[in-house]
């Protein structure tokens, strides 16, 4: 008999105001940018300075965020760390190209090529609470904190752990952001985050954040709720979309009807959204919609905010009126599916479950 | 219970081959292939040797029929590699079995990043790279090249100990019954970034690396692409597939100690042992041969060396690192092991642990010296990277 | 040499990123590893690219490090001591 597995925990610094959990999104900050930073708690609160000092900012986020999953969880430390991240902390790897090129090869300083191993996070994570257990990072685009969930399941259906911290970040980075402005992955004119899905413009408005969660197969008093499935695909022509969610769906014993929130990835750009009309105007026409990435930005852990948002709907019951997608009420919010793409590829649902 | 995860297919490029029995032939005859780099404009080139693949980028494009600049050096590796690994395997419908793909790597596209950092913003020719900075990246390019669609893939980067967490990954997932056949590995190109960072850490040899030598004094970089194809009983059974060893057991640990060194006594390292010797269900006795981590750090080694020791009380089996054939291929080393691994079981035979003179001052241990043959069933093999990154794989001839 | 200490404390501040320390916290005779400013075998690492790009002194061996870096007063004199050569 496998293992359930709960959400006992989350923590989340974002483009919103969610690094305290005792809120949920009751201050909404509107963007009007092609990019979108986060909120920044006090990191001196969490991180000691002579341990800041090195610390890209992917790993303050992190830091922050999952100190406060840990402590919610009532943990000093875990099973198993798995961190998911599409770029690492980019900024640090950008400095060190640049200073490579700019310096002809000379005077170049270990911190920052340190940095940008991708598995930093993961590693001063642990290094942080002295974990000595399993280690992981998944840098897969979109499906990169996807992958983490699959990876955590196992692990606690096995019971090969009990208690399992994963998370997804990723940085903002200029470098970055004007590469692939070029390439007209990110917009090239602001947008209200309000009227992202007016936009009709190509491309996402390109955001940051950290959000980690303990997942554990013993449920407690902090418990958020029950993570049902991961899929991810790593390709899916449209014609194949439905049919691949409601095969998800069958194989968890689940109809279209039993599903009373769906959560979808809109991302504003007009090019790749129509995946998610799909399901919008046809699967799930008669089900609650919500989105979240005029919340938070689109990243390639963007999808870990969804599984936040999700989990904090699942925990107080309500759903706010500034993720709401359309007009169809959510009596209680006890089954949700979460489907996520990226530009056409790295799909991804997820299914959980109030408990 | 006890589901075996037979391994039916492999296929690798390295410094010392640019396939299976290319790399084994070095190995037999002592062919190593470390030197002076020629494809990177470095100002260090007179200081380092590497491993490096002699094959240009445009002959590696040419051989999979694309235009010239069209993809970085580790996706170019990472594709020929695992079409030879799915090839060896006789697939000839990938998408017949759920299976999927994992690949290790850890600077996937910094080659072009590197070169075309600045020109992206004086005009578009290469703008095709943009997206190539994405650790993910090569991962796609291997789906698309070998057509698997709609299935799960995913890249892990932990450092050096990548792909031998890739390796674990797929055999964990064939083992819950989530995939029943999954092409796993690593790719990684050399790169300025790379040669740049380790010569910051002060790591880098300016000669042969010389592992668990006193007298060593760090490590070549390489390059390189490994996969193997890893299916379960039932494919194997259906298929009638030849199998070519199992893996039969994993671990993975952090030493929680330093971002980059390893510590003292090697506690991450013994940690993954002991979890890959108990997922086994085997005895450290059991262990024919240990092909180790050795990256001929004076770190790697103490640290590695006394984590031996440790595990088997003293006992240790024969070992050796393959790095002096090889360079340290980052990413890719627990997947070109792999295949070493499966190699020596093959074929009963040790690989010498080349450049070796001087036994180090802090313990007795001898690596052998010289190609031996020994009846070989259980391998173990090391991987560990910075973050405290430590992995242990044991491959076996029985499942 | 004094001169040249307290440039090595300014420089210490700022390569390490020692935010919360000052140049009168850091004594000259101060262990700079371990138990004194609590610094570590990176921080050596941005050390020793400090005495090459700033006072052109290269250290072929990592190891070497330790007995320049023990204080400020170590460090200020193995640069003196290299000027002079």
């Amino acid at each position: 008999m496998k293992k359930r597995v709960y959400i006992n925990s989350v923590g989340s610094v974002s483009a919103q105001k969610t690094f305290e959990n005792d809120a949920f999104l009751t201050e909404i900050t509107t963007h009007n940018d092609t990019t979108m930073s986060v909120i920044n708690p006090n990191y001196k609160d969490y991180i000691p300075p002579a341990a800041a000092r090195r610390m890209a900012k992917g790993i303050k986020m992190s830091t922050v965020s999952s100190k406060t999953a840990l402590e919610e969880a009532g943990l000093d430390n875990v099973d198993a760390i798995i961190v998911g991240t599409g770029l690492g902390c980019i900024g640090d790897s950008e400095k060190f190209i640049s200073a490579i090129i700019d310096n002809k090869e000379q005077f170049l300083t270990p911190t920052r090529f340190i940095q940008s191993s991708h598995n930093t996070v993961s590693g001063q994570i642990a290094l942080g609470i002295g974990c000595k257990g399993y280690n992981y990072t998944y840098v897969n685009g979109a499906t990169s904190f996807e992958s983490c969930l699959i990876d955590a399941m196992i692990q606690l259906q096995l019971e090969e752990a009990q208690n399992v911290l994963v998370g997804g970040v990723d940085e903002l980075v200029a470098h970055h952001v004007d590469t692939h402005r070029l390439i007209d992955h990110i917009k090239k004119t602001p947008v209200e985050s309000t009227q992202l899905l007016a936009s009709k413009t190509e491309g996402c408005v390109m955001a940051e954040g950290a959000q980690f969660f303990v997942l554990s197969n013993e449920k407690q008093a902090s418990t958020y709720g029950e993570l049902l499935a991961v899929g991810t695909y790593n390709s899916l022509e449209k014609a194949q979309l439905t049919g691949t969610v409601s095969k998800f769906l069958a194989e968890n014993q689940l109809s279209v009807d039993a599903i009373d929130l769906v959560i979808l990835g809109y991302n504003g750009d007009v090019t790749f959204d129509s995946y998610y009309d799909l399901l919008a105007n046809e699967l799930f026409s008669n089900t609650a919609q919500a989105y979240s990435k005029h919340l938070s930005g689109e990243y390639d852990t963007a999808s870990s905010f969804a599984f936040w948002l999700a989990s904090k709907v699942m925990r107080t019951n309500s759903l706010p009126e500034v993720v709401h997608l359309n007009k169809v009420a959510v009596p209680t919010p006890k089954t949700i599916l979460l489907y996520n793409q990226y530009r056409g590829e790295y799909h991804s649902l997820v299914l959980l479950r109030q408990c | 219970m006890g589901k075996g995860i037979a391994i039916t297919g492999m296929g690798v490029i390295s410094a010392i081959g640019n396939n299976v029995e290319e790399n084994y032939e070095s190995l037999i005859s002592k062919k190593i292939g470390i030197s002076k780099i020629t494809h990177i404009d470095t100002v260090h080139k007179n200081d380092i040797m590497v491993g490096e693949i002699s094959t240009t980028n445009e002959a590696l494009e040419a051989q999979l029929g694309l235009s010239p600049n069209s993809w970085s050096r580790t996706s170019l590796l990472a594709v020929i590699a695992a079409k030879e690994a799915v090839n060896h395997a006789g697939i000839t419908d990938l998408n017949a079995f759920k299976t999927g793909l994992i690949s290790g790597t850890t600077v996937g596209g910094m080659d072009k990043s590197e070169q075309y950092f600045y020109e992206y913003f004086e005009n578009n020719k290469a703008w095709h790279h943009i997206n190539g900075l994405h650790a993910g990246d090569s991962t796609k390019k291997i789906a698309i090249a070998l057509g698997l669609e709609s299935s799960f893939t995913t890249t892990i980067s932990t450092a050096c100990s990548s792909a031998a967490n890739a390796i674990m990954l797929g055999a964990r997932m064939i083992k819950s019954g989530q995939l029943d056949r999954v092409i796993v590995g690593g790719a990684d190109c050399l790169s300025k970034f790379t040669i740049n960072g380790f010569k910051t850490l002060m790591i880098l040899s300016d000669t042969y690396n010389t592992p668990f030598d006193d007298h060593r004094k760090g490590l070549n970089l390489g390059e390189s692409a490994a996969y193997l194809v890893l299916e379960s009983d039932e494919v194997v059974a259906k298929e009638n597939k030849k199998v070519l060893a199992y893996v039969k057991g994993y671990g993975n640990a952090n030493d929680a100690f330093h971002q980059t060194a390893s510590s003292d006594n090697g506690d991450g390292a013994v940690l993954a042992m002991e979890q890959a010797l108990k997922v086994a269900g085997l005895s450290p006795k059991a262990v024919d041969y240990v092909n180790a981590h050795g990256t001929a750090t004076p770190n790697n080694d103490l640290s590695e060396g006394r984590a031996m020791n440790r595990v088997f009380d003293g006992r240790v089996p024969d070992f050796s690192s393959t790095k002096a054939f090889t360079g340290h291929t980052l990413a890719t080393a627990g997947a070109i092991e792999a295949v070493y691994a499966v190699l020596a079981l093959q074929n009963n035979v040790i690989f010498p642990n080349l450049n070796f003179k001087t036994p180090m001052q802090e313990f007795d241990l001898l690596p052998e010296t010289e190609l031996k043959q020994k009846e070989l069933n259980v391998v173990l093999s090391n991987s560990f990277g910075f973050g405290g990154n430590c992995t242990a794989l044991i491959f076996s001839k029985e499942a | 040499m004094t001169d040249l200490k307290l440039e090595l404390k300014e420089k210490i501040i700022e390569q390490l990123n020692l935010e919360d320390v000052s140049v009168a916290e850091i004594g000259d005779k101060d262990p700079l590893f371990g138990e004194g400013l609590g610094l570590d075998s990176i921080d050596a690492l941005e050390l020793i690219v400090m005495l090459d790009k700033d006072y052109g002194i290269k250290l072929a061996d990592p190891k070497e490090g330790k007995q320049i870096f023990e204080s400020v007063e170590t460090m200020a004199a193995y640069i003196t001591s290299k000027k002079t050569e």
